[in-house]
């Protein structure tokens, strides 16, 4: 029996996921917060190889819990944000806020079962290995776009560092327009006197 | 088997809780970025579970540029939010009103 060990799967990581998620946003710690998110993105990166899309799967794992959540406990931990917590965690309407979620979440639900035939879609089985069909795909097809996300992730890089690149403090050297100015007589005095005679 | 409807439910609870966590968080700004990692999260499931009913990959190489953006997405907020927190000493959201008017 294939099948009980799907659902079974499927209904375990997507609960872990609804769990991490609702933990993500009411834990008052950022830290717990982060640790929350990258549950969540486990649990989802388990639902997206039950659909066979392994390559994603752990693209997921490797990109987004090795690298940006890293990078959001580095800078949590590079804040001092202990300060800001004395102040209320909530805002006074949110209540209204609860209310206009569960509004979103009702017109979705309802959207999905208004779809037809949905229902009695079945999926072809998929080649063998994702990663090959993926890359089949990505550099042929979308090739032009893939090139565009590497310009777009120098782009960040650049944006990135010229952001939180700090000169006069980080930086000794002088500039070059000052270096320019300086002429030979600011920096060496020659000073005549009469020898010194030894007696 | 599991159906698509089931796929498309949960991304949808994932979408409304990232969602409400931009709408009642205030505290601090990563939480925003977090929950805006949420939100994106769910846009990518809704994304892969399409794409394999539909047996099309072009839904898995969105996901692929999603993920993309959403990481530079992630790196200049995170380097605006220093740049804040070196200027406003805070990053609270109710405190960054330095542009009203």
């Amino acid at each position: 029996m294939m099948i009980p060990i799907q659902q079974a799967a499927f209904f375990i990581f997507s609960v872990l996921l609804i769990i991490a998620a609702l933990m993500t946003i009411i834990s008052r710690n950022p830290v717990r917060c982060a640790l929350f998110l990258v549950l969540a993105f486990f649990a989802a990166a388990a639902l997206w190889i039950i659909l066979e899309a392994e390559f994603l799967g752990l693209i997921l794992v490797l990109v987004y819990v090795g690298a940006v959540m890293t990078l959001f406990l580095f800078v949590i931990m590079t804040l001092n944000i202990d300060r800001t917590e004395k102040q209320q965690r909530f805002v006074r309407y949110s209540l209204f806020a609860i209310v206009s979620a569960v509004i979103l979440l009702a017109l979705l639900i309802s959207a999905v079962f208004s779809l037809k035939g949905l229902a009695d879609l079945l999926p072809l089985s998929a080649e063998a290995s994702n990663t090959h069909a993926l890359g089949n795909v990505l550099y042929t097809q979308y090739a032009y776009p893939f090139e565009l996300t590497g310009v777009l992730l120098l782009v960040g890089i650049i944006a990135t560092i010229a952001l939180s690149f700090r000169e006069k403090r980080l930086n000794k050297a002088i500039p070059p327009e000052l270096q320019f100015k300086v002429k030979p007589s600011d920096r060496l005095r020659i000073v005549k006197m009469p020898t010194e005679r030894k007696k | 088997m599991i159906p698509l409807n089931y796929y498309l439910i949960l991304a949808a609870i994932v979408f409304s809780l990232g969602l409400l966590g931009l709408l009642i968080n205030r505290n601090n700004l990563i939480n925003l970025l977090m929950c805006v990692e949420l939100l994106l999260l769910a846009v990518n499931i809704n994304f892969v579970a399409f794409s394999h009913f539909f047996s099309d990959l072009s839904g898995q190489v969105f996901v692929f540029f999603v993920l993309a953006v959403a990481a530079v997405e992630a790196a200049i907020g995170l380097a605006i939010l220093i740049v804040l927190f070196r200027t406003r000493h805070s990053i609270e959201v109710d405190a960054l009103n330095r542009l009203k008017g």
